[in-house]
């Protein structure tokens, strides 16, 4: 028997959840002698209230969907991979391979040749953590973690040693070629005429994010591969009766996730910097990880997520542009989110299931 | 047979209050009555067993009786005290212990640490350590509660770490005892081991409380039985009085054939042939030790043995998954063909194309996968299989709709696909996999424990299929630990020790005494009378190597 209706478990707890992180929040706030409406106000104005703040906050978002995505996908192989951060920084490395030395005249061409770029040294970066965990057990967590800080060493060096341009003192590659520019979703608008959004870095790549979020559903829940990374990630024993490989799933499963994960250089290195700068992922494969387990590791929720957590991104700066709350308190209502949504999750829920328990029985008695 | 409730006692025990007594005891969860309006009186100084279907409420009642949950009406008496019984505190000090199924111990605790673990003295561990010692060591003599103080829980085999519960409870003075199905867990002699223990308990005057639903146990040790059906308590009689057929009868509500009825069987060509079958796991120990085996179409081979003497890896291997890490040598072919025991080819699922069906010793750890629907497990093995795949996707409707036919003809309840394979009872999820192997039409069928804690109606319904299995043609090995039924199902019967085939015998003309021979490493049975200090219906060995760790 179920403890409680489907839309209280995936909707009510995670609201209930925001609403106590809000609370608190606002408590914050107001101990630090600002007033929270006016806080709040800032936020929503800032991130949702213009076409501009939207363009932020959907950027934002579709970099937290790739990470969600890949975390999630992991996560049903019962893998944790917390290395998206340095997926996502290889990712950045296989665009910048590709625009730089591949000549490609238009950016409907270039896109896709990015994609395969990004997926490849993204799921090439989360390889090897993979193999080591199916064939020796070397613990996910700890293989990956180390590969970020591995990912952020070799950009530095790719990018100081061999991608900067002659003359130059920054460290970053040279501009990608005009042409590969991807198309912002103001030119997009602009196109049908309808102004939206200018100056904002929110690009076509946030409709591949939900092409993304429609492919990993697909993937989970409607293949034969999926369904063999649901089963090991329930049961390992489980998945050796039923001939599925674990070795090969890991290492699949692995090669998916850190695939979407470097495709979020998409996003914000061929669709926002049209270079690679250092730190370009800027702790968005960590936002993932909260992204996945606040959206419950669907592609839905993943969706609504990251749109939740770009517009703590975007209202959070807005609040510290507009408002003398030190930026630092962003930081604490974007933990409190974390916190209440991901970690305290038992705390909303267990007491609602025994509410819905309670309404069942007396429904019964009646 | 006596109506529900009042247990059929003479004058002399209604006088003297009882150890414990339940009066009209109701419990609800949701719309689900688990328990409904329970009377129960257990006499001092009795075993008293409590049998029924699981989901019939036992469990339920004895967690009342042991504080984790209140009912919503009714009274509990303790030696003739009506007492609220609020948590497992309040039952501590009332005199009640409580040996649960999955045992509560903390892994890297020593035994004496895990003894006084909770009711520790003071703030200082050294002398209450020192006081456990004396009191185990009293414990030890008095009952053959025997175990190491100071070794720690993970290093002891099942049947110490239950031992070191019992201890937990006698440690804290426990006068009434209750264990919940204390014998799922353990080999034949280790359970023998622990009804002495019980045995020897009852006789110092303490009072027990054993939940099973094996009728075998009730009949074997108990001194009044109660039935559980559907929440309520059908019945309590003295055990001598009644006889396993009325037990089942009463617990299921109708008539139960507890021996298969089956013609002889007409077996043919051989399928699966095994020969100098080797197996040595990852710590360098020698698990089988040269395996000869074969089976025809149309007959099934049991193999009957004390568990841990090599069963569960010669399943494993056959079913193309050896253990991790080890080294396995000697043929086997099935159809002619040989199958590879290592490397590429070795799988579960080159095994199942090659006509092999599989019902795991362990349906919840690798038959099912608890957390999917039970539609979902029905594809579980067979995902490749065509019929369940359209293109690049699985064909999800394809599926349901065979989970629901399956479901329908195994009389799976409830008949619920959609359902998580963990919220079925353990007969039903043991019907799905059932359902899902048999109905594969496989040339040879492996099957491991296929009832273990599996309900009495469901265990005749699974051993009917079995034998009609056999009747269409096919070869099925049979691993059980149950000797009742390695007897009634198997057209032959292998014994299994320490990782050799003891010996083959025919199940029409053997004993159980034999078999209880041949289960210990005696391999000279042929001039054995049955009477050699094994008693018939046990069959059920000391002196056996004891589980593996």
């Amino acid at each position: 028997m179920d403890k409680m209706p489907k839309w209280a478990d995936v909707i009510l707890t995670p609201l209930i959840s925001l609403v106590l992180a809000m609370a608190i929040s606002a408590l914050v706030i107001l101990a630090i002698g600002e007033s929270p409406w006016e806080a709040m106000k800032t936020m929503v104005q800032g991130a949702l209230g213009s076409s501009y703040g939207w363009g932020f906050t959907l950027y934002y978002a579709t970099n937290f969907i790739f990470t969600g995505l890949a975390v999630m996908v992991a996560y049903h192989a019962s893998l944790f991979n917390i290395g998206g951060e340095g997926q996502a920084a290889m990712g950045g490395l296989g665009v910048a391979l590709a625009l730089l030395y591949i000549p490609l005249p238009h950016w409907a061409l270039a896109l896709p040749v990015a994609m395969v770029g990004a997926a490849i040294l993204g799921a090439a970066w989360a390889f090897i953590p993979a193999i080591l965990q199916a064939k020796r057990g070397s613990h996910i967590v700890i293989t990956t973690i180390m590969f970020n800080f591995i990912a952020a060493a070799a950009l530095n060096y790719v990018l100081v040693r061999l991608l900067r341009p002659v003359g130059s003192m920054d460290p970053a590659s040279a501009r990608f070629p005009e042409a590969t520019n991807l198309p912002s979703l103001s030119d997009a608008f602009a196109s049908i005429g309808i102004e939206w959004g200018r100056n904002t870095p929110a690009n076509v790549t946030f409709f591949i994010a939900l092409l993304a979020c429609l492919l990993v559903w697909l993937l989970i829940w409607r293949t034969r591969m999926g369904y063999e990374i649901r089963a090991l990630g329930k049961s390992e024993p489980g998945a050796v009766y039923a001939g599925i490989s674990p070795v090969r799933i890991t290492v699949i499963a692995m090669l998916i996730s850190g695939g979407l994960a470097g495709m979020m250089a998409i996003n914000n290195v061929m669709g926002e910097a049209e270079r690679l700068v250092l730190n370009a992922v800027e702790g968005a494969g960590f936002i993932g990880i909260a992204v996945a387990l606040m959206g419950r590791n669907h592609p839905f929720g993943v969706l609504l997520a990251a749109l939740l957590f770009g517009f703590l991104y975007q209202g959070g700066g807005e609040l510290a542009l507009w408002t003398s709350i030190p930026r630092e308190l962003i930081i604490v209502i974007q933990a409190l989110v974390i916190l209440f949504t991901g970690a305290l999750d038992n705390m909303v829920r267990m007491p609602l299931e025994r509410l819905f328990l309670r309404l069942r029985r007396k429904e019964v008695a009646e | 047979m006596t109506a529900a409730g009042e247990m059929t006692g003479g004058r002399s025990d209604a006088a003297a209050p009882a150890a414990i007594e339940l009066r009209g005891i109701s419990k609800a969860f949701g719309p689900v009555q688990a328990n409904r309006n329970i009377n129960l009186r257990v006499p001092k100084g009795t075993i008293h067993g409590i049998i029924g279907e699981n989901g019939a409420g036992k469990s339920t009642l004895m967690s009342i009786l042991y504080g984790f949950y209140r009912p919503d009406a009714g009274e509990i008496l303790v030696n003739g005290q009506p007492i609220a019984i609020t948590d497992s505190q309040t039952a501590i000090r009332a005199g009640i212990g409580m040996v649960f199924q999955h045992f509560k111990l903390v892994q890297n605790f020593t035994v004496l640490e895990n003894v006084i673990l909770g009711a520790e003295d003071g703030a200082l561990l050294r002398p209450s350590l020192s006081k456990a010692r004396g009191v185990l060591k009293q414990l030890a003599q008095e009952y053959q509660l025997n175990v190491d103080p100071d070794e720690r829980i993970e290093e002891l085999s099942v049947g110490h770490q239950q031992r070191v519960e019992i201890l937990k409870a006698l440690y804290r003075q426990a006068d009434i005892l209750i264990l919940d199905e204390p014998t799922g867990v353990l080999t034949p002699a280790e359970a023998d081991h622990l009804f002495r223990i019980l045995e020897g308990l009852r006789d110092e005057g303490k009072t027990i409380i054993l939940i099973t639903h094996k009728l075998r146990e009730i009949m074997d040790i108990t001194d009044n039985v109660s039935v559980m059906r559907r929440g309520e308590m059908v019945a309590s009689v003295k055990t001598a009085e009644t006889d396993p057929e009325e037990l089942a009868e009463l617990m299921v509500g109708r008539k139960v054939l507890l021996n298969v009825e089956k013609a002889p069987a007409t077996p043919t060509k051989p399928v699966l042939q095994v020969e100098g079958l080797r197996m040595i796991d990852d710590d360098g120990v020698e698990r089988l030790r040269g395996i000869d085996l074969q089976i025809r179409a149309g007959e099934i081979l049991g193999l009957a043995g004390v568990s841990g003497n090599g069963q569960t890896q010669l399943l494993e291997i056959l079913g193309g998954y050896p253990p991790k890490g080890s080294k396995v040598e000697g043929t086997v072919t099935m159809n002619g063909a040989p199958l590879p025991l290592s490397g590429r080819g070795c799988d579960a699922a080159s095994r199942r194309r090659a006509g092999m069906g599989h019902i795991p010793e362990d349906r919840q750890v690798e038959g099912l996968i608890m957390d999917f629907a039970a539609w979902e497990n029905v594809a579980f093995g067979w995902q490749d299989a065509p019929e369940f795949n359209r293109g690049w996707l699985m064909d999800n409707a394809a599926i349901r709709s065979d989970a629901a036919d399956k479901m329908e003809r195994f009389d799976v309840r409830p008949r619920n696909p959609n359902l998580a394979a963990r919220n079925f009872s353990g007969g039903n999820q043991q019907k799905i996999v059932v359902a899902r192997e048999i109905e594969r039409n496989p040339d040879l069928l492996l099957i491991g424990q296929p009832t273990r804690g599996v309900d009495i109606g469901a265990i005749e319904f699974i051993h009917k299929r079995i034998v009609e299995l056999r009747d269409a043609g096919k070869a099925i090995l049979l691993v059980s630990v149950e000797l009742d039924e390695i007897l009634s199902l198997s057209d032959r019967v292998a014994v299994m020790f320490d990782g050799r085939i003891m010996g083959e015998r025919d199940p029409a003309s053997t004993t159980t005494g034999e078999l209880g021979l041949l289960m210990a490493g005696v391999t000279d049975t042929k001039n054995t009378p049955d009477d050699q200090g094994i008693p018939p219906e046990h069959a059920h060995v000391d002196g056996l190597p004891q589980e593996p760790r």
